[in-house]
């Protein structure tokens, strides 16, 4: 997997939760997972689903993620493109389950202060930097844990596992 | 060095000391999930992991709780998936019926004071009133736990609340961890361990603390841990299991400390759209309501059915009102039966369901409407979380949503007490 992204910014407040993600109505309507990717953000933000590009990144407040455990709502970022999050904090089962698939989370509590939509913003995970050429910021972020950053390169839990024989 | 009550579960649950921060992995003693999360899982086990085997199907569990029975076709094929799979594997499933999970693994004694338990389900943080270190994870975390029998932890750091003061006849568990998360706000304990503490523990009794642990996830909570004191040791003699006494050392570290007077608390009230915007309900009495719900995993048990009773008793719903009550298992169904509180709540023009999670999470059995109002006992009320999205959801406690039922709006249920 790559460490470093550079992609155009979807930005959101604070308390996002998994039902503004995707909500319950299509959970409890849909089969298969794909079914429910026209109604990413379907309350809050309508036109994202028609607007978003592959590798584009969400930018947001305070506890993103939060409310149900519902695993459909970073894998339907993920499936839309969306390469990295990063927000000023995360509830913690999106912030592991965004991990366990693969889709990089951030939290940086500046960034979302200083960023705007359509901004271009770059991350270098391996380096803990983020920037923003265009408003002259970069900044630093805490690394993640080996543990996680071995999890996030081999392109999620599942293929973390694949690759050591089912341990952990 | 003195450990909090999460640092020594998971200290013995791996075999050495563990501090916060560090990440560990675990052997779970449980791993479950529901019809909203076991599908992907499923689908995860089958065609990415090629699962032939799983690793020890006796500490897997399925429930059919959330769309149950079921209201189409699509959830009822979910259901079907669920069911051969457990069957292929050997999995224990509690099929439509039983109850919510949460509710379910205490009411089969599954869940035991010090155990490390994984639920795909964010509220599985209610079994911490038992002492259990019990938490919520995705579905591809379960798909993991239910191939390995592990899962990766980090060690939260821990919030010690300390409860004070004697508790009025009219503050329940509720209104207690309303108050709690008002006061910290919806990320107030993200990634972090919640102890609770305090004096007024042994006033408070197992459904009480259910209903407070349950809902630490609204503000982030990884766990809400009580100890296991002698109400929970009395608990566990009833049901004809003994389990032994498990404490914080004196000296643990936490990294915040919150002091509540519980004597002079007023009853509370989540005014919609946020979990965290918490009042007294004097400060909104005489919203008028058009549903009012009783039950789910926070507070669908006998104790909370047996307040509405006492309410409801000789009085009735007011015209134009819904009061739905679903007890939240099969059991506290059969017990609410037999004390005859079932009679007292349709007599009064409830609407009694079968065990689930109904219109908590907007599946189905009483949706709301464009604009209509509920009080809820359940754990959220954002925008659209129980029908349509103009909608609007009061969380409180059985009392409190007893109260507005019989009066058709939001009343303080202290006049009803004297
Ligand atoms: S009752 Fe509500 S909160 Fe509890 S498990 Fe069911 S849907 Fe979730």
């Amino acid at each position: 997997m790559e460490l470093v992204f550079k992609g155009r910014v979807w930005k959101f407040g604070d308390n996002i939760n998994t039902d503004f993600i995707i909500p319950g109505r299509y959970k409890f309507k849909a089969y298969r997972i794909e079914d429910m990717l026209p109604h990413i953000f379907e309350d809050i933000r309508p036109e994202f689903s028609r607007n978003v590009r592959k590798g584009d990144i969400i930018v947001a407040g305070r506890n993103f993620g939060c409310g149900s455990s519902r695993e459909h709502a970073p894998r339907l970022l993920k499936l839309a493109g969306i390469s990295v999050v990063i927000a000023k904090s995360f509830a913690r089962i999106f912030f592991r389950n965004a991990i366990n698939i693969g889709l990089p989370v951030i939290v940086h509590e500046e960034l979302p202060e200083i960023v705007k939509d359509g901004d271009i913003v770059v991350v270098d995970l391996a380096k803990g930097v983020v920037s923003c050429p265009s408003r002259n910021y970069t900044s630093r972020f805490k690394p993640y844990p080996k543990f996680i950053m071995d999890i996030l390169t081999s392109g999620g839990i599942v293929e973390y596992v694949k690759l050591r024989g089912l341990r952990l | 060095m003195p450990l909090t009550l999460s640092e020594k579960i998971l200290s013995n649950a791996t075999g050495r000391r563990v501090s916060p921060g560090e990440i560990v992995i675990v052997n779970v003693d449980y791993v479950y999930a529901h019809d909203g999360t076991a599908p992907l899982a499923i689908q995860v086990l089958t065609e990415e992991l090629k699962c032939e085997r799983v690793f020890n199907p006796s500490k897997v569990l399925f429930v059919i709780d959330h769309a149950s029975p079921s209201p189409r076709v699509e959830n009822s094929k979910l259901h079907m998936l669920m069911r051969e799979f457990a069957r292929k594997h050997g999995i224990k499933l509690y099929d439509v019926g039983y109850g919510i999970c949460h509710q379910v693994v205490i009411d089969e004694c599954i869940v035991k004071p010090g155990m490390v338990i994984v639920g795909a389900d964010s509220h599985t943080t209610t079994l911490g009133a038992l002492g259990a270190f019990a938490t919520g994870i995705g579905s591809t975390d379960t798909a993991i736990a239910i191939l390995t029998g592990k899962v990766w932890l980090r060690v939260p750091e821990s919030i010690r609340i300390v409860l004070e003061g004697d508790i009025p006849n009219y503050i329940t568990g509720k209104d207690i961890i309303l108050y709690i998360i008002g006061f910290m706000g919806a990320d107030g304990a993200v990634y972090k361990a919640v102890e609770f503490q305090g004096s007024s523990l042994k006033q408070l009794g197992i459904d009480d603390r259910l209903t407070i642990s349950n809902m630490t996830v609204e503000m982030g909570a990884k766990v809400g841990l009580f100890p296991v004191d002698n109400v929970t040791v009395k608990f566990y003699e009833d049901r004809g299991v003994k389990v032994k006494r498990l404490e914080p050392d004196s000296k643990a570290e936490y990294v915040d400390e919150v002091i509540v007077d519980l004597s002079t608390l007023e009853p509370q009230i989540a005014i919609p759209p946020n979990i965290d915007n918490v009042k007294s309900v004097s400060e909104v009495e005489g919203v008028e309501v058009d549903q009012v719900f009783i039950g789910s995993c926070t507070n669908g048990r006998l104790s909370d059915l047996e307040i509405v009773a006492k309410i409801m008793k000789d009085r009735r719903v007011k015209e134009g009102v819904r009061c739905i009550v679903i007890p939240a298992s099969r059991r506290i169904y059969l017990q609410a039966l037999r004390k005859g509180i079932i009679e007292i709540l349709l007599r009064a023009g409830c609407i009694i369901c079968p065990p689930t999670c109904g219109p908590c999470v907007g599946a189905h059995m009483g949706l709301l409407g464009p604009g209509e109002v509920a009080v809820s006992t359940s754990n959220r009320n954002f925008p659209g979380r129980m029908g349509d999205k103009s909608s609007k959801v009061y969380i409180a406690s059985p009392l409190v949503a007893a109260v507005s039922a019989v009066e058709g709006r939001i009343c303080d249920p202290r006049s009803y007490l004297r």
